[in-house]
Order: structure tokens, then sequence, then C-alpha cells
């Protein structure tokens, strides 16, 4: 099934990824680099690529001067149950908005999409006043009941939906199944790229969110981990090395989940064998 | 309502029942919505007619705060400087998923090290990332210009402390943190088109670009209507990147849309103002979102 490629195409396409891999993880390298080194070093001439003297004890550091570990069980506390609520939610909404036929659909639907467009400070002052009002700030709840609800996962999982021909659905119905029972046991099962996809952008937009947390989390033992990172910026003066020691250890989870949700991806091919 | 009125005559409970399923899909993502989103929009779009510092009492102002914006340089140079930001953060960061997802969709060693190291930039706190390119892109000994210089270009340009590159700077960044990002939404495409269309179509002899123009691109259509759709509307409203990076400036060359509204907002304490220059940056990605609606309908091959 699989032809062989022209072995000069191959070795253009590995060159290519491979330029490009690089150019595109040197800023990385470069905070990994600097992870390693200590203020003073971080911004000498010309750049040193591999630290001379490498401080590890960066990375013993940051967990004495922050709470990090409270910082690190919040974040993945409130990013593990944003994910699951804005997944199910979404996903549940979406099949609506794709497969069911009722009035109001559309004008709902651009709705939903035109708030995609405003820009959360347009609407974060008023928001946290309605917060204030139910005394839901300063508190994960609080947090989570903001950010769980957002049209991106809904359009998303829409786009995925829609593709899933109608002539399936029709005849999952005339065998006897509910709305409720193909989008559980076809449309999702059919869809796991895009409920890939969804989970990890949400993930990583929780993770690393900074003005939500921010404005909503003021007590020490409530914040999160992107809050940890600005600790070591400006308070007294800025201490890259720890920045960027912090930041390492951020990416981790992040990478960790992006490594699980690739494979999804292979196999969504075995499982989305439709022919339409 | 005649519509109503006649699904009434024909059969209700068919109608009544399809129109509950459908909206008990809806309901538990609307609830949450409709609360902690669209009061808080509406109550801007009452703000943005009336005069708000955040304390005193409200008071409707008619036209006033549109009126003393599209009289502000700033507000007006904002949007021209979103629009050019926008343009070209769209295209380069489209055609490099596209070509990114393309090329790791191919059976190759590695792939899966390759999508995660190209995926990168997108899961990098955006807080580290603008410190780092700060130091990337300084001008004097940035590694970026010290490589420029070794290739032989004698004035690399000042990147973000000149007025004229500091918005091309930006859109660099911010096109190398987008594309693993949309790469994903176009791999997770290719994974739907199905493989016999290209069985078929090495059959009658289609090859190379062929192949490409002929099945993916069309087939891809709907995953490119929605990469092209974010990124608008992800590039019309950027904040966080532009704050941390250059919160503007140099004085006002940076400054965009959504750094306008937050300045009024958090630095002018003027709540009218602020609301304004949102609608108007809501109206324009609207518009452009209905408009490639009209276009989905179009040219998107299901």
């Amino acid at each position: 099934m699989v032809k062989k490629k022209n072995p000069v195409t191959r070795v253009l396409i590995y060159v290519l990824l491979i330029a490009l891999t690089v150019i595109t993880l040197t800023p990385l390298i470069w905070m990994l680099s600097s992870s390693l080194k200590l203020d003073s070093e971080v911004f000498s001439v010309p750049i040193k690529w591999i630290p001379e003297n490498p401080q590890w004890s960066n990375y013993a550091k940051i967990w004495e001067k922050i709470p990090l570990l409270t910082f690190t069980f919040n974040s993945v506390k409130l990013t593990v149950i944003i994910t699951i609520i804005q997944v199910i939610t979404s996903s549940f909404a979406a099949y609506g908005f794709a497969k069911c036929k009722f009035k109001g659909r559309n004008i709902l639907f651009l709705l939903y999409v035109a708030t995609m467009a405003i820009p959360w400070q347009v609407y974060m002052l008023p928001q946290y006043s309605l917060m204030n009002t139910f005394h839901l700030v300063d508190t994960h709840i609080g947090y989570i009941l903001m950010q769980s609800f957002n049209a991106f996962g809904v359009f998303l999982m829409r786009q995925a939906f829609i593709s899933i021909p109608d002539e399936l659905l029709e005849a999952a119905r005339i065998d006897g199944l509910s709305e409720y029972g193909i989008y559980a046991k076809i449309a999702l099962p059919l869809s796991k790229a895009s409920i890939t996809t969804l989970v990890i952008f949400t993930f990583v937009t929780i993770w690393n969110d900074y003005m939500g947390p921010m404005i909503y989390l003021n007590t020490e033992t409530k914040k999160t981990l992107q809050l940890g990172i600005q600790m070591f910026i400006g308070q007294y003066s800025t201490e890259y090395g720890l920045v960027m020691a912090v930041s390492v250890l951020a990416l981790i989870p992040v990478l960790v989940i992006f490594l699980i949700g690739q494979k999804q991806f292979v196999q969504g091919i075995a499982s989305s064998g439709i022919k339409g | 309502m005649s519509g109503k009125a006649k699904a009434k005559k024909k059969g209700l409970s068919l109608v009544v029942r399809q129109n509950l399923i459908g909206y008990s899909f809806i309901l538990p993502n609307f609830i949450g919505f409709f609360i902690f989103i669209f009061i808080p929009v509406i109550f801007s779009l009452v703000l943005s007619f009336s005069s708000w510092d955040g304390f005193n009492e409200i008071e409707f102002n008619g036209l006033n705060n549109f009126i003393d914006i599209f009289h502000d340089r700033v507000f007006v140079g904002a949007i021209w400087k979103t629009a050019y930001f926008s343009f070209f953060t769209v295209i380069f960061s489209m055609a490099a998923s596209l070509i990114l997802a393309l090329l790791l969709n191919q059976k190759i060693k590695a792939r899966g090290l390759f999508r995660c190291a190209l995926f990168f930039p997108y899961v990098a706190s955006v807080v580290a990332v603008s410190v780092v390119f700060n130091a990337m892109l300084q001008p004097d000994y940035g590694p970026v210009n010290e490589f420029l210089k070794f290739i032989g270009i004698a004035n690399p340009p000042g990147w973000l402390a000149s007025t004229d590159w500091v918005i091309p700077g930006l859109i660099i960044v911010n096109v190398w943190r987008n594309m693993g990002y949309f790469m994903i939404i176009y791999l997770a495409g290719l994974q739907n088109i199905d493989q016999s269309l290209y069985e078929a179509a090495e059959i009658d002899g289609a090859k190379g670009w062929a192949r490409f123009w002929k099945i993916t691109w069309p087939l891809l259509s709907p995953s490119t209507f929605f990469v092209v759709m974010m990124l608008i509307i992800n590039s019309f409203k950027v904040f966080d990147l532009i704050y941390l990076m250059t919160q503007g400036g140099p004085g006002t060359a940076s400054t965009m849309m959504s750094q306008y509204i937050y300045n009024q907002a958090f630095i002018s304490w003027d709540y009218g103002k602020s609301s304004a220059a949102a609608m108007i940056l809501f109206l324009i990605v609207a518009l452009l979102t209905a408009f490639q609606f009209k276009a989905e309908k179009k040219f998107v091959n299901y």
C-alpha cells in the first residue's frame, strides 16, 4: 500500500525537517541553557550555548524559594478538572449544533462563534464583578467556572461531527438508537483525533494561563505554576536562571500529554475508516 | 414568526421533540457560557455607550466614546497595526503549519519526536517565551542578529527596539508560537482523509502536486477554514505576548487594539472608551468571520 519514495525526496524531507526543527528549538535551547546559568552569565556576549559551569542548584533553589509543590498541585488539579468539563460539555453541545435540527440553531451557533472573537480584556471587569457577587473570587471553583465554557471546543468538535456522513446516523436511528446513543456510540468514537486535539489544547491553555490566575487567585496556597514563574521576575530583580528553570519544569507535563496524545493521531486512522 | 405557525399546523410533536433534543445537547454548555461569558459581554456593550471610571455612577453618553476613539490617532493607528500584524501572522502561520503537517504525516523515522519538537513553542509559557525572545532579538548582541551579520547582512534590523521592525519581530515570534498548534489541526484533518482515495488516485496515475491539489487540499478545506478563522481571531485579539514583550512600544509602535483596550481600562480608568474600542474590535472580527462563513458554504468540500 505504501509506495516507496524516491531516496532523494526522502533525504530532502529529512533535511528540511531537521532544519525547521533546529530553528524552532533554538529559543528553547536558550531557555534550557539559561536555566543552568548564573544570572550574570545569562546575557553574556557572545552567547555560550553550553554553560561553563552548569548551575544544577537552580533546580533545587526553585523548590526552596517558593511553594512550588503547592503551585504544581494546584495547576494539575485545575487543568485536569477544566479539561474534563470542557471536553464533555462542548462535544455534547457540538453534536447538537452539527447533527440536530432545532429552532435558532444557526443564530445560537453564530453567537457562540462571535464570542470567540471577543478578547477577554473586554469583559474581564464585568466578569470579575459577577464572580464577586457570587463570592467566587479567589476560589478554585470560580476559576474553573470561568474557564470551562468557551466556544472554541464547541466549534472544534462541530467541525469534526459535521464530517460524519448523515447516512451513518440515519442508519443508527433506524436501528433504534436515540440521539444520545448516537452521540456516545458513533459520533464520539469517530472523532478521537479531534477529541485528542481538544484535550491537548485545553490542557495547554489552562496550564499556561497567566492572566486568569493572576486576577482570580490571590491567596498564596491557591496560586498556580505560572504565577510561580512570575514570582522570580521583578519582585526584587529578575532571576533569569530560576525563571528558566521553573519554565523548563513546567514544560514537562504538557509534553507528556502531547506525547500520549500524538499516538492517538496514528490510531485515529484505523478507527475513522468510514466510507462517505 | 410565520414559520413557527406553519410548523405547528404540520406536526407539532415531532418538531417540538426535535427542538427539545437539540436544546438538551446545547444546554449544559450553554448555561455556563451564558452566565460567565454572555452576561459580562452584554454588560460591556452597555458600557461602550456610557461613561464609567469603575467607581462613580454609570452615565449614558450615547456615541461619545466612539467619536472620541476615532479622533484618537493611537486608536486609528492601532487598527492598521493590528490588520498588518494579523495579515502576515495568518498567511505565514497557515503556510508553515500546513507544510509541517504534510511533512509529518508521512511515514518517516522519529515522527513523534519531530511532532513533539515542533509543538514545543506552543506549550512553553508565554512569560518565559517573552523573556527568551527579548534576548534572542536583542539588536546589538542577540543571537538572531549575530547570525544575520554572520551571513553577510551588515545592518540587521533593530527588531523590538525599532519602530519599523517591532511588528515584523512580533510576527516572527507569533508564527513561531502558532505553527505547532495549527500543525496539529492540519494533522487531525489529514487523518480524516480516506486513504482509499489516494489509492484510487494512484491507479488513475495522479502523483505529487496533482495528488495534493485534487485530493488533499479540497478535503482539508474544513481544517483550513478552521485554521484561518482561529488565526484571524487570535491575531486580532493578541495580547499577552505583546504586553509581555513590548507593552505596545517603542512609543506606540506596536500598540494593537487589545493593548489600547487594556490601556484605556487599566491605565486611564476609562471603561467607556475601552468598551467602545472593544466593540470596534469585535465588529471587525465578526465581519471577517461572517465573510468566512459565507465562503465556507461556497468552497468547503465536506
